[in-house]
């Protein structure tokens, strides 16, 4: 049977992979260039008897989208860089608390109100430092209309497996351009429901490390009963100042991240296999990459795309090994130099690594790509 | 018999945070007894609290309990609601918490008049960071932060909630005790965003600053300026100056939100 297609919006995928990923509940402030996402869902949401409430700021937003996930709904907010600014308070009680949600961020010119209706890719490494304290992260990002869907599941599965916000980043080039997608029949994708507890509500301990990294959630409102804070927490959700029972509560929720990158970590290669230039490149700038790449190889050139679509956890073992391949990695990004940071931490100088960055608003454009290749081939 | 408080306290929870002379206990036993008044389900009930000696409260209640961020409380519990409009959702906290920094939040809650339950602790003061001065530090008040005098003009939290939307907005003092559980049990009964401010004490960094001698001097000051409404009605301005209104202050009915909602959802399906 043909597939329903349509042509659709970025935004618009948004909010049709979250509903296809059993989202429930969403809480929003308006944002350009996020707003179409609150849009679609205010319109959805209440047709399955889903919620969707609009705050009266984004910090509200986040915390009604912890308090509705705490009731057992599959909750989402969506945003842009002044939005994302607001919620690190937020995003880092969900980490704390280990509340799983879904934080969408769009991403435009910054830093401040900077530029709403321009691109940008300048809060990416927000994603993963953005609040304070140690914690995990796992950022997304997407690069297509049909990849924005697929990814925004993915959202879904991974903060209700890892019981975590996860953040979905795309620039507004993405969120706003419309192409053909291909909507994925229900059962095609996986969909990944939390963990709930099994033993009695009498034994049950929010945090209890005795199942693994990942404690099972119950839900606020079910035979279980059980305390939530933002406090440095025991195994049971109680505040604790004890240094063995602080440090063991704070390891364990980076490694649920770090011991479980494989299954958290998405890549896509494209001729990266002879490759002596590697263009790393995410988002829409890889697309701009992707179209240098067959250029170039036309003229012979021996080049190739590392596409990261998980941002965070950042691909560290891959990009090692592409940068002991290579002659030069080069790192192109909507901001003054972000994830190249992470390229040459990994890299420890085993080859060239040279940035093109724009952040006046326009994309970067093949041409850009193909002069640099040029340049340090 | 004694009354059985101990039934609603988490096991091994206690001692409290509180300074001896808090007046938060007491509120604490008021909230309960209201709660038994009104037949609430533990597991179906959710308190959520922000940041701050009286948030600490809900730690120590066997519900469920959501101790989130400063200022949030109202934000994170409009979300529970929202979600499973059929739970009971407390909100508690202090002054600061509830009309500085999350004074956007409370006065969204009042307007939207989601049926929740706000409890306000106003010791007119920061306790748990040491004593500066809130919105609610009277003018002219020492405070850690105010040591020539405070500035600053106060917020009435009962009239910026009646002028938010608040459908129910009460007054009780940590001093009328027997009065607490009876303003929270209408509170909770009522449909829509109800807001119980107690006027409460903190001994250690208001009382001492400002010339309260001991815990029951703060305790006169709080017998002394509450009137309630009915006996305020028979009384000149003059004769109310320097007072404070307690009772139930305001009750409207007005549509509550969750029930807007569930007519947002007919409709959608409907269309």
């Amino acid at each position: 049977m043909a597939k329903k297609v349509a042509l659709l919006q970025g935004n618009t995928a948004c909010a049709f992979g979250a509903l296809y990923a059993g989202c429930n509940f969403f809480g929003g402030y308006p944002i350009t260039p996020s707003t179409e996402v609150a849009e679609v869902l205010s319109e959805e949401l209440p047709k399955i008897g889903g919620k969707f409430i609009q705050m009266e700021d984004e910090i509200a937003a986040m915390a009604s989208v912890i308090g509705a996930s705490l009731t057992g709904q599959k909750a989402l907010t969506a945003t842009s860089g002044p939005g994302v600014s607001l919620k690190q308070e937020l995003i880092g009680y969900a980490c704390i608390a280990e509340v799983p949600c879904v934080i969408i961020n769009v991403m435009r010119g910054g830093p401040s109100t900077g530029m709403p209706t321009g691109p940008g890719q300048s809060d990416v490494q927000q994603a993963k430092w953005g609040t304070h304290g140690d914690h995990a992260a796992i950022a997304l990002v997407p690069a297509s209309v049909q990849e924005i869907f697929s990814e925004t599941v993915r959202a879904f599965n991974l903060a209700e497996k890892y019981r975590m916000p996860v953040q979905v980043l795309y620039d507004e080039i993405v969120g706003h351009m419309r192409e053909r997608i291909e909507f994925p029949e229900p059962g095609e994708l996986e969909v990944i429901n939390r963990t709930e507890p099994t033993v009695s509500p009498e034994d049950y301990k929010p945090f209890d490390p005795s199942f693994g990294d990942v404690p099972p959630l119950a839900a606020f409102g079910s035979d279980y009963r059980f305390h939530v804070t933002g406090l440095n927490k025991a195994a049971d959700g109680f505040p604790t100042t004890k240094a063995n029972l602080v440090d063991d509560e704070q390891r364990r929720q980076i490694r649920k991240v770090d011991g479980n990158q494989p299954d958290i970590e998405l890549n896509e290669e494209y001729l990266t296999e002879d490759a002596e230039v590697i263009i790393f490149a995410y988002g829409s700038t890889s697309r701009s990459a992707r179209y240098a790449v067959n250029e170039l190889r036309k003229e012979g050139i021996k080049v190739g795309l590392f596409r990261p679509i998980t941002l965070w956890p950042f691909p560290e073992k891959r990009v090692a090994e592409l940068a002991k391949q290579a002659k030069a990695i080069i790192v192109p990004e909507l901001n003054l130099g972000q994830m190249i940071l992470e390229v040459e931490r990994v890299a420890k100088g085993t080859c060239n690594i040279v940035g093109i960055n724009r952040v006046d608003g326009e994309p970067i454009n093949p041409g850009q790509i193909i002069d640099q290749v040029k340049e340090v081939k | 018999m004694a009354y059985d408080y101990e039934s609603h306290i988490r096991p091994g929870k206690l001692p409290h945070i509180w300074c001896p002379g808090c007046g938060h206990g007491i509120v604490m036993k008021g909230m309960i007894r209201a709660f038994d008044a009104c037949g609430l389900k533990k597991e179906n009930t959710a308190i959520v609290s922000g940041i701050g000696c009286a948030s600490r409260m809900n730690g120590y209640m066997d519900y469920n309990t959501l101790h989130t961020a400063h200022g949030r409380a109202a934000a994170f519990a409009t979300g529970v609601k929202m979600a499973k409009p059929e739970m009971d959702v407390i909100v508690v906290g202090g002054d600061g918490d509830g009309t500085a920094i999350g004074g956007n939040h409370f006065i969204h809650a009042c307007r939207r008049n989601i049926n929740m339950t706000y409890i306000i602790l106003n010791n007119m003061i920061y306790g748990m960071t040491g004593g500066q001065f809130s919105p609610c530090t009277p003018t002219g008040d020492k405070a850690s932060t105010t040591v020539y005098g405070n500035p600053d003009p106060t917020f009435d939290i009962a009239k910026l909630a009646i002028g938010a939307g608040a459908t129910f907005v009460a007054r009780g003092t940590a001093f009328h005790a027997a009065q607490i559980d009876k303003l929270i049990a209408e509170g909770i009964k009522h449909n829509g965003l109800a807001v119980i401010e107690i006027l409460d004490d903190c001994p250690t960094t208001y009382g001492r600053r400002n010339k309260f001698r001991s815990v029951v001097d703060m305790m006169k000051r709080l017998k002394d300026i509450a009137v309630p409404v009915a006996a305020a009605a028979k009384m000149t301005p003059e004769q109310l100056e320097g007072k404070v209104l307690t009772g139930i202050l305001h009750k409207e009915e007005r549509p509550e939100y969750t029930e807007q909602y569930a007519q947002v959802i007919s409709r959608a399906k409907g269309a």
